[in-house]
């Protein structure tokens, strides 16, 4: 068996967190195994990302290099991870679930008689094989398996290990040729909103979830959407943490109804939104049962603040409910975070 | 220009049901799976209504749905979808199950695409959902690009611009909450869509009923395509079984419940 970690740099030259994570997964798979294994990186100058690895414990270093790989572009990325797994003759290969990498890896694996699974959350050895676990029906159920074709492409999901860390050295890498067609897609920037605005942190401690309650009548009887905003923003200001939110709540744009300007599908958590990783989270005036709250799946502590008792994403999902009014208890917490 | 559209998508059960895995003898599979309600996989229901909203705003286009399935359970699905939009169905019957290989699948749908008459890869725009709400992989797709020669390919896709140069600007999702923007010269190309930008439609009845004639023959000569889980061996499916202890806080006031939360926020 031989093992291809394959990476990416990011515009930096450096190697992003998940990077190091599915590293350190790759380095103690490799060790579990008894096999050396090769580290693979694509970038436009992937020798300085190199370096800062090269104590990892890979038996070789390959790279792909040049500005046609700076850009995250099937056509380009899918022939340089070809030519990298080709040059390692590697049966496994991992990689970071990045978006740039699970866009090319189920096609990689097709070039190469292969099979990819995506969404790694864990990988083992049983009976002195490779086996790993990932989640099925939008995180509803978990399965642990193995495969025998290969080469065998695992994506692994951030959180699978702690980031490697190692002194940097010098790698010596190997430089592998890729020939290349003229490119017909061309990426030409980022669309995001203004770093003051950006509501979604994927680093942040805290998400924070907010649910359709926000935009109901509340006891007054009264609808208090602006309200609602200020109170979200001013928390998402002074606890700098991630914003979350229900579908339901979500979709109340597309109907037309009253709905919180700031939020997008891409805020949207659970069965058909993204399942984030926190070391925490808040949820407020959420509803729903248990489908909708696989948005929870991998948060560390979780609270809930909502008027119902019996709320789906309370009972036996959250550690604490809180009973209250979130309007009231939110405007004090902003007071008691406030400088 | 006119546009060929063809979106892969199948069913996954009704989100609101509770899922229970047993082992059959092809493998792990849903408990009473042929009773499940079933819904038009959700970002494959949002590719197929981006796929409507181009082919009406380009003359000559058509779309065309690529389903594999339970033909018992396509038919009954395509009661709803088949009033949403105008499409032609190509039915393929065989398992939706999400435990089933990506490969396989992926090959069956790419030898259905490649039997639709007049398919011109010049104007070929393939749609299908970024990811399932069954397997989850997002990986099918990918692969049927590759069986049809398509290396142009975009995932987690919000929004496509046709521009008047015949160029296609395509916003994907990123990390961090962006998106990447990317200019491909012409199709054929490959887009897994989000979520989009378009409100799931309203039915109506006039287009379910011209969809429906296309759709019975689709279905009734709809080849069987036996798709398994492949060379892949399960030791284990199960439920999260993870149940936490809620403390539930009721007569607390909003000050002590907010003291609370930010000694909890800031580590305390």
């Amino acid at each position: 068996m031989s093992i291809l970690f394959l990476a990416h740099t990011e515009p930096d030259g450096t190697l992003a967190k998940s990077a190091l994570e599915s590293l350190a997964a790759t380095v103690q798979l490799a060790q579990s195994l008894g096999t050396p294994f090769t580290v693979g990186l694509i970038g436009e100058t992937p020798g300085p990302a190199a370096d800062a690895i090269a104590t990892c414990g890979a038996q070789k270093f390959l790279t792909v290099s040049g500005p046609e790989f700076s850009q995250a572009r099937y056509a380009t990325d899918a022939a340089a991870a070809e030519a990298l797994c080709r040059a390692a003759a590697a049966t496994l290969v991992t990689a970071p679930a990045t978006s740039r990498w699970n866009r090319v890896l189920p096609g990689l694996a097709h070039r190469l008689g292969g099979r990819a699974d995506t969404h790694v959350t864990g990988v083992g050895v049983s009976n002195g094989q490779p086996c790993v676990s990932r989640w099925f029906y939008r995180q509803r159920m978990e399965a642990v398996f193995t495969r025998s074709t290969r080469p065998w492409i695992l994506a692994l999901e951030g959180g699978i290990a702690a980031p490697w860390q190692g002194a940097a050295g010098t790698a010596h890498p190997d430089a592998v040729a890729v020939t290349l067609a003229a490119p017909r897609t061309q990426v030409t920037g980022f669309e995001a909103p203004a770093a003051d605005q950006q509501t979604i942190r994927p680093d942040a401690e805290l998400l924070f979830v907010t649910g359709a309650g926000w935009t109901k009548k509340q006891a007054d009887g009264e609808v208090k959407v602006a309200e609602a905003e200020t109170l979200i923003r001013e928390f998402l200001r002074l606890s700098r943490s991630s914003l979350g939110s229900t579908k339901s709540l979500v979709d109340l744009g597309g109907e037309g109804q009253s709905v919180l300007p700031f939020l997008s599908h891409l805020n949207q958590i659970g069965q058909t939104g993204s399942t984030p990783r926190h070391a925490k989270g808040l949820s407020t005036c959420c509803h729903g049962e248990e489908p909708h709250t696989v948005g929870w799946r991998f948060i560390g502590e979780r609270r809930a603040i909502s008027l119902d008792a019996n709320c789906g994403w309370a009972r036996g999902k959250a550690d604490i409910l809180y009973v209250a009014d979130a309007f009231a208890v939110m405007a004090k917490v902003n007071a008691l975070l406030a400088p | 220009m006119s546009y060929q559209i063809i979106v892969c998508g199948s069913l996954v059960p009704d989100p609101l049901q509770t899922l229970e895995p047993v082992t059959g003898p092809q493998g792990p599979a849903l408990k009473n799976e042929m009773m499940l309600p079933s819904w038009l996989d959700p970002w494959a229901g949002h590719a197929l209504y981006e796929a409507a909203r181009l082919a009406g705003q380009h003359a000559g286009s058509k779309v065309w749905l690529v389903s594999l399935g339970p033909k018992a359970k396509l038919q009954q699905v395509m009661m709803t979808v088949a009033q949403k939009v105008p499409f032609e169905l190509v039915a393929l019957d065989g398992s939706a199950g999400g435990f089933t290989d990506a490969s396989e699948t992926a090959a069956a749908l790419a030898e259905a695409i490649l039997a639709i008459p007049g398919l011109d890869l010049t104007k070929l725009l393939l749609f299908g959902g970024w990811e399932s709400a069954s397997r989850g992989a997002g990986a099918t797709l990918q692969i049927v690009g590759e069986r049809l020669g398509i290396t142009d390919q975009f995932q987690g896709v919000d929004s496509l611009t046709l521009e008047a140069d015949g160029s296609l600007r395509i916003l994907e999702r990123v990390e961090g909450g962006k998106h990447q923007v990317s200019v491909c010269s012409a199709p054929p190309a490959v887009l897994g869509w989000a979520t989009g930008s378009l409100p799931e439609p309203r039915n109506n009845p006039q287009v379910g009923m011209a969809n429906m004639r296309g759709i019975m023959p689709a279905l009734q000569k709809a080849k069987p395509s036996p798709v398994s889980t492949g060379d892949i061996t399960f030791t284990s499916v199960t439920l999260p079984t993870q149940t936490r202890t809620t403390q539930v806080i009721k007569d607390a006031s909003p000050e002590q419940i907010a003291a609370d939360i930010v000694a909890w926020i800031k580590g305390g």
